[in-house]
């Protein structure tokens, strides 16, 4: 097994090999330490054709394609903020205060691709693409004409979580019924309810 | 990808393609499983795979209980490997929560894995001859021998089937020595099962006219594909895990892999037999070199795991190829995502490729040597 380059190399390395691609990044917080490079949609399939065709990496295999439903949330940390505050005598005087700030982060949806070498027997290496939100605007490019292997793997994850997968030759539901219309795996998602007489005595 | 009904007949000409839906309820079609093929004459000219008629949202359902309870589901996906099954979902907690397995637990996971390699190859090999019309002699053959590991599951673990036998951090119970030496007279008997097997099936005319040639898979398109298991080694690449990732404590055993030449249906039913030759192999050297000691890590906490903020990714060779599971912890005591890697699923990629050109009673046995199980393919 040759060792691969660290996340940072990773990033120049394709930064330089596919001019004008943005990468990111993304540590890993738990013991597995397997951070993960995420990529901007536009330069999405030459990043994957680079990584595939580089003679040093050659990560012929992609083995796992999933989605990943993100809500949108909101955390609130507390800051030290300095202030101007009016003193008693009526001079202003700089002090610190505490205050709690939100951040919103609108919700997206994600695939995210684990790529290993069956030629170099390395990996993974992990790509991460991401859909503008969870509504609308759910396209990312298809990495099928690249790896043939996500090809059902694309069908399901627009199947269960509605991501749209431009320029995949076959996108059907694979899983649940052509007529079905939620998307069962998002997190926001109410099944029906299981009640057989239902239907009879609405 | 193309072949819509008007492109087919502007080839073959008007009213020569003809439409059949294989299943879903066809004995040979290994459980709940439909392929639309469009025909010319005998051959076939388009397949398309149907499934998830046994689909039950299994991941869904794991990322609403807590770790430990995805086990038993786990034990349900490929329901003719749950030891291995489970041995995929545990690494992947462990790597997700930085758990350490004792020594004994790794050589008792591996003794069950290959045990459960051994009867799912040989009832494998059963199957597909059942396919090609062998009605019942191989098929019973292998499942004579299956039996006798089963027992040995339901000796060590409660179930014969649905073990939910591993724990993140080791086991549930542990082995006693009696059950050790049951497995040792077991390992010492099945190589002769293997050579009576082999020598029933491997020269046989019917098998070699039916397999040879047929269900071809270049090793490009295998490894494209994402083909893994011994349906990738018959095509003649040199990938498993078992070596790769040397998870456990595989790197301790010598072990070969098999690799096939023609990567047809003849490669990948002697990759099956050489497997369990080599499989037995790995047995006999764990069961010399079990240690005594705990089988879990008494510091795990099973109930209640709470996995720092992150994500893993686990693999381990299971008998059909690499199974994988994707866990992402936010840090509570459920996993945020859980997802499946279904080697079955995926390597039902290529199907169509594999049968265009062939006819259309070569297409079951085609399927037959993909070796999959709908449990885990529907999930």
């Amino acid at each position: 097994m040759s060792p691969l380059p660290t996340p940072e190399d990773f990033k120049a390395q394709i930064e330089a090999g596919v001019p004008g691609s943005v990468v990111t990044v993304i540590p890993n917080g738990s013991p597995s330490a397997q951070h993960s490079l995420l990529v901007d949609n536009d330069h999405a399939r030459a990043v994957a054709l680079f990584l595939r065709d580089h003679p040093d990496l050659r990560l012929d295999y992609c083995s796992l394609v999933t989605g990943v439903d993100w809500l949108d949330s909101e955390t609130t940390e507390k800051v030290k903020v300095k202030k101007l505050v009016d003193g008693p005598d009526g001079s202003q005087q700089e002090t610190e205060v505490e205050e709690t700030r939100k951040t919103k982060r609108p919700g997206y949806l994600e695939a995210v691709y684990h790529l290993f070498s069956m030629d170099k027997k390395h990996g993974p290496v992990i790509l991460r693409l991401r859909a503008a939100n969870r509504t609308d605007q759910t396209n990312i490019p298809s990495l099928t004409p690249v790896w043939r292997s996500a090809e059902f793997q694309e069908r399901e994850a627009f199947d269960l979580y509605g991501i749209v997968f431009d320029g995949h030759p076959d996108l059907r539901r694979i899983l649940m019924w052509d007529g079905f219309v939620d998307f069962p795996m998002r997190k926001d998602y109410v099944p029906p309810a299981d009640d057989p007489l239902a239907e009879v005595h609405p | 990808m193309s072949g819509t009904l008007a492109e087919l007949e502007s080839i073959a000409g008007p009213g020569e393609i003809m439409e059949v839906s294989m299943g879903p309820h066809h004995p040979s079609t290994h459980g709940v499983f439909r392929m639309d093929v469009r025909l010319e004459g005998e051959k076939v000219v388009r397949l398309k795979p149907v499934f998830g008629y046994l689909h039950r949202n299994h991941e869904k359902i794991a990322e609403h209980g807590a770790y430990l309870s995805a086990i038993p589901y786990t034990d349900r996906l490929d329901y003719l490997c749950s030891m291995t099954n489970n041995w995929g979902y545990v690494l992947a907690v462990e790597k997700l929560a930085g758990i350490a397995v004792p020594e004994r637990a790794e050589y008792i996971r591996v003794i069950a894995a290959e045990l459960t390699r051994f009867q799912n190859h040989a009832g494998l090999v059963g199957f597909l001859l059942q396919d090609m019309g062998a009605s019942g002699t191989p098929l019973m053959y292998a499942f004579r021998e299956r039996e006798k590991i089963l027992d040995l599951f339901e000796s060590l673990s409660g179930a014969r089937m649905m073990c939910n036998y591993m724990r993140f951090g080791g086991l549930r119970v542990d082995c006693t020595t009696g059950w050790l030496d049951e497995v040792r007279q077991l390992t010492a008997r099945l190589p002769r099962f293997v050579d009576e097997f082999e020598n029933l099936l491997r020269g046989n005319e019917i098998l070699m006219a039916r397999t040879q040639g047929t269900g071809v898979l270049s090793h490009e398109l295998a490894i494209n594909a994402g083909v893994t298991g011994p349906m990738l080694r018959a095509s003649g690449v040199n990938y498993d895990i078992r070596k790769v990732d040397k998870y456990g404590i595989y790197d301790r055993f010598d072990f070969r892999v098999p690799l096939g030449d023609h990567g047809d249906v003849y490669d990948r039913y002697m990759m099956r037999i050489l497997e369990m030759r080599e499989t037995l192999k790995i047995l006999e050297q764990a069961l010399r070199g079990i240690p005594e000691g705990p089988i879990i890590d008494p510091k795990v906490r099973l109930r209640g795991l709470r996995p720092k903020a992150g994500e893993a990714y686990g693999r381990i060779e299971s008998p059909k190829g690499e199974l994988g599971f994707f866990l992402i912890s936010d840090g509570s005591t459920n996993p945020y995502r859980y997802r499946v890697r279904p080697p079955s699923m995926i390597n039902l990629t290529i199907l169509e490729d594999m049968c265009l050109g062939q006819n259309v009673a070569d297409v079951v046995i085609t399927l037959g040597s993909v070796d999959i199980v709908l449990g885990e393919v529907d999930r």
